[in-house]
């Protein structure tokens, strides 16, 4: 009771007991961290990691998760689905679609409410939806607290990125009517992202990452440049049309016109029909990502007629390509959106429940080069489960930050703090190729670099050693695309970020490569007389003004040469 | 940051002639920067506020947090444990270590139940490297070691969690008074009476124990505190004031008759005990304003319920006796308007009577001055039927026909012309079949 009442003003950092919370349309889970700091997501009293977000009442009763999305089939009307993005939006601007199976939402002073039935007896009562989620909130909670044994009273919360402020304060509203102190609200992608940072074998670096988050009835891809572990989103896309769902759709469409083969009549006309075909079909499409065979078998699916069928992966990728092309045609846009090439991206992450299906990831194995890594289970036998992902990052940044007075993660999280100059060019040393005594740019900090930054660098001294030149450049990238002649010659280019094709042996195909262009000159530094085999540190320092610091010296070796850039 | 990346081309050679002041030659400056939002996520994006926060350089931030990181090391060796030793404590016989306080000769005092074993094992330490008779006796003292075995003792009813928890049971210096009324008073009450339960929660199987709290509290939490301390679950035990049973050689009825008074003390003082917490924590409800302002507000809502269903029965009696009134009142109204209307009626229905009979009378005088139609003295037979004809005639029309006909009469003199208005009349009867036509005789 006390926690519930001072949660608004905050609980003391050491009373908190902290989770993360990924709440999402179709499914919600949980995570807490371990005392080795790694985070684990944690399954509700019905053994289930993926609870769904649905809410149903039967004679009075609460039920949640699996057991209320059962309830979709006999009880629909008494049943809260597909709502978290309802949160904060007045009527007019909300999608109703996926609720026209379940309690459908109304207006309700200047709010969305939906009629239940929720008590035993009486009159249906009118739930707002910040009630509803208050009710999730409160079950996920509860679920949390039976798993650890402590009374959980603080969240890190993932929502998406394009949540109003006003959706904002409305999820931490209900969470905090349910008991729960929000310590962040962080976004889904990058709690994504921060789950496979953590992972003791990641090691901090630049990169490019690509966070694609397919869930049940939306999907979102941002691309998200990592520097030094500093996340920067550059762009987002959000689809409403090509989701889980409309997978769903595919296989209910599939199997309904094979029972009307059988029977006269379509069972997506009747609802109750419709509930179970749907239900099922989610669920041969679950055991489509994992097996290559499928069964579907409903009891009583229309007119009291049975109706078994299975299905193999190849025809479900046949009959659902036109969804997986959306899927890569959205990924393809948003890369674009942010000004890159999909040579630039070292990392795409899959999340979301539907990446579990093997052909979204090799199609986006297709879109990129060989160099990038593709975070699916199907591709990547480490990767981690992507329904997990960000319950797991949530909790992680939930782990960092627990120990923080309210008042500092405010101060931490504020504008003033969060938005910072990046770096537009990237910025590298010129170094030669065995032979050649052009430079070759090597870059050291990257374009869209935040400032204040620091990198090091180790660089190799001429095989005789003696007086070294660092010169400091600028350095923009460019993708150089070859037609090559007629017959495709073998792979001459040396860089492995090559689009190289093994299925197009017979027509050509260009090269693409991503090539570095050296742009304006910032300082020339001498390091003398270098030993034989040593090497050179050069450690780049940019102020939050742009002013630079450029150090380079012997490894080893003293003193050094130091120099500054003043701010432009 | 300490990491760095690898770049295995080498550097180009210095090219001859290249000079510059110390070995640096600035050219250029970065092009314009873009400003976005960086999301605020995961560690480093905290040791970049950090650094925002405190403004800190990265070697700045990097050599406060190593120091932080030393420090902390360096604060968990020394520790808080140096109270100052009491003189009189140090002259203490180890023989009579039941009455020692083993927190305070370690140096603990100030954390009594609440130590950690890891204190206590510091402590020990601590207290070993000063008081170790070798080092007593290097410093020119005497080789007492008596206050050594005090600390090995109090050491060794520390460390093992049993003997500690008899230890604790009966550490009456972790107790704390309660207050008095005058004490109490100010406000200070829930905050003198916090730290008492907090000190009497230690005894607790049961933990965490539900806080006192203050006059802000609910009263769930209110009835949580009063709850857990009524039905409260101790692990006190009074073994440590046993008295110290005989040798097994000794008589061992006598060791006997020990243990069995010691078990009736403990049991005895148990009670005691029980009886105690019981009597603080009536002597606190009975003094709680909280309890006093939940009971008011309890009834006023009781009353409020009451007060409202009272409320609403008069209205409801009001209202049904205003609606019989008004029925009574209608009744009366819709009597006496009908005795009106009926008195009124009589009346019209008496004159029309006799305007009826005035006409009537008419009627026969026409007939009458006429000579009834002949000439000279009329037969009684003439007159009988003319008499006849007139009163059938009569007899068939109704009010206004007869004060109509009466009044074509009225100024009649001659007897043709009487005739001829009487046989008219006759004939639009005959006409209106109203008569048939043999019955009448003279107007024809």
């Amino acid at each position: 009771m006390s926690a519930e009442n001072s949660t608004s003003s905050g609980t003391a950092p050491g009373d908190r007991v902290a989770i993360g919370i990924s709440f999402g349309n179709s499914n919600s889970s949980i995570a807490v961290t371990s005392v080795d700091d790694k985070a684990e997501v944690i399954a509700n009293e019905d053994g289930d990691r993926q609870i769904p977000s649905i809410i149903s009442y039967v004679d009075g009763e609460e039920y949640n998760g699996q057991q209320a999305k059962q309830q979709l089939i006999r009880n629909s009307k008494n049943t809260v689905a597909y709502f978290r993005d309802f949160l904060g939006q007045d009527f007019k601007s909300i999608d109703p679609t996926h609720c026209h199976a379940s309690a459908h939402p109304i207006e309700h002073e200047s709010t969305i409410a939906f009629t239940i039935q929720d008590k035993e007896e009486g009159d249906p009562s009118t739930v707002t939806i910040s009630e509803i989620a208050t009710r999730q909130f409160r079950r996920l909670k509860q679920s949390a607290s039976d798993f650890t044994g402590k009374k959980v009273n603080a969240a890190v919360i993932t929502i998406p990125t394009n949540f109003s402020e006003k959706q904002k304060a409305a999820i931490t509203k209900s969470a905090n009517d349910a008991g729960l102190e929000v310590l962040q609200l962080i976004h889904e992608p990058v709690a994504a992202l921060l789950a496979y940072d953590a992972r003791p074998e990641s090691k901090v670096s630049d990169k490019n990452v690509v966070v694609v988050d397919l869930g049940g009835t939306r999907s979102d891809v941002a691309v998200i440049a990592s520097r030094g572990g500093i996340y920067t989103t550059l762009a987002t896309a959000h689809d409403y049309e090509f989701a889980g769902v409309h997978l769903d759709k595919v296989l209910e469409d599939h199997f309904a016109k094979e029972f009307i083969k059988w029977n006269t009549t379509d069972p997506r006309l009747e609802a109750r029909s419709m509930a179970k075909l749907k239900l099922e079909a989610e669920a041969t499409k679950k055991a489509l990502s994992i097996g290559t065979n499928a069964n579907f078998s409903v009891e009583s699916l229309a007119e009291g007629a049975d109706f078994a069928s299975t299905i193999n992966r190849l025809r479900y990728e046949t009959i659902a390509r036109k969804v997986f092309d959306g899927f890569s045609r959205l990924v393809e846009g948003v890369v674009k959106k942010a000004g890159l090439d999909v040579l630039d991206i070292d990392e795409v992450i899959l999340s979301g429940g539907t990446s579990h299906t093997p052909k979204i990831a090799k199609n986006f194995a297709a879109i990129f080069p060989e160099s990038t890594t593709i975070f699916a289970p199907s591709t990547t036998p480490t990767a981690i489960n992507p329904s997990e992902l960000q319950a797991r990052g949530a909790a992680l940044q939930a782990s960092l930050i627990t120990e923080y007075e309210s008042e500092d993660i405010e101060q931490s999280t504020h504008p003033a703090v969060t938005t910072v100059k990046h770096l537009t060019n990237a910025i590298g040393v010129l170094a030669i190729t065995g032979d050649e005594s052009k430079g070759i740019f090597t870059p050291i900090l990257s374009a869209e670099t935040s400032v204040p930054a620091r990198r090091t660098i180790h660089i190799n001294v001429p095989k005789e050693g003696g007086d070294v030149l660092v010169k400091i450049v600028e350095g923009g990238s460019h993708i150089k695309v070859t037609k090559p002649e007629p017959k495709p010659k073998t792979n001459g280019a040396k860089d492995d970020s090559d689009d190289s094709d093994e299925d197009s042996d017979d027509e050509p195909e260009e090269q693409r490569e991503k090539v570095w262009k050296v742009g304006s000159v910032l300082a020339e530094l001498a390091v003398k007389d270098t030993k034989k085999g040593g090497k050179v540190e050069v450690m780049i320092n940019v102020a939050g003004d742009l002013g630079v610091t450029i150090t380079a010296r012997e490894v080893g070796a003293k003193g050094g040469v130091r120099g500054n850039l003043s701010a432009p | 940051m300490a990491t760095h990346a690898n770049v295995n081309l080498p550097l180009p050679i210095l090219p001859t002639g290249w000079t510059a002041e110390k070995e640096f030659k600035a050219i250029g400056k970065l092009s314009a920067a873009t400003q976005r939002s960086i999301e605020p996520v995961g560690p480093h994006f905290l040791a970049h506020a950090r650094r925002a926060r405190h403004k800190r350089t990265f070697s700045e931030d990097d050599r406060i947090q190593a120091q932080e990181n030393a420090k902390k090391v360096e604060d968990d060796d020394s520790g808080e444990i140096s109270e100052p030793e009491d003189p009189s404590m140090l002259l203490r016989d180890a023989k009579d270590w039941k009455q020692q306080d083993h927190y305070a000769v370690l140096g603990l005092s100030k954390y009594r139940y609440k130590a950690t074993e890891d204190q206590i094992k510091r402590a020990h330490r601590k207290k070993v490297l000063k008081h170790h008779p070798d080092k007593r006796a290097a410093a020119g003292g005497t080789e007492d070691d008596s206050f050594f075995k005090c600390i090995q003792k109090a050491t060794e009813v520390l460390l093992d969690p049993v003997k500690r928890r008899q230890f604790d049971s009966v550490d009456e210096r972790a107790d704390v008074e309660p207050p008095t009324k005058k004490q109490a008073k100010d406000g200070k009450y829930y905050k003198l009476w916090s730290n008492v339960f907090k000190a009497e929660g230690r005894f607790s199987r049961t933990q965490p124990v539900p806080k006192f709290g203050d006059e802000k509290s609910s009263k769930e939490d209110v009835d949580a505190f009063y709850n857990f301390f009524y039905n409260f679950d101790s692990w006190r035990s009074f073994e440590y004031q046993d008295e110290d049973v005989p040798d097994d050689n000794e008589n061992r009825d006598q060791k006997r008759h020990m243990e069995r008074k010691n078990n009736n003390a403990r049991k005895k003082k148990k009670t005691e005990d029980s009886a105690r917490l019981r009597q603080l924590v009536d002597q606190v409800m009975a003094g709680d304003e909280r309890i006093k302002i939940f009971r008011q507000q309890a009834n006023a809502s009781k009353n409020k319920k009451k007060l409202d269903k009272e409320l609403a029965e008069k209205q409801a009696k009001e209202a049904k006796e205003a609606e019989k009134l008004k029925a009574e009142q209608d009744k009366k109204d819709a009597e006496e308007k009908a005795k009106v209307e009926r008195e009124s009626s009589k009346k019209s229905k008496e004159q029309a009577k006799a305007a009826v009979k005035k006409n009537r009378r008419v009627m026969k005088g026409s007939v009458k001055d006429a000579n009834y139609f002949v000439s000279g003295e009329p037969p009684a037979a003439v007159i009988n039927d003319v008499l006849a004809d007139v009163e059938l005639i009569q007899g068939k029309i109704d009010a206004d026909e007869t004060a109509e006909l009466a009044d074509k009469l009225r100024d009649l003199k001659l007897a043709a012309d009487i005739k001829n208005v009487w046989s008219a009349e006759a004939k639009r009867l005959v006409g209106a079949s109203k008569i048939k036509e043999g019955d009448v005789k003279t107007f024809v």
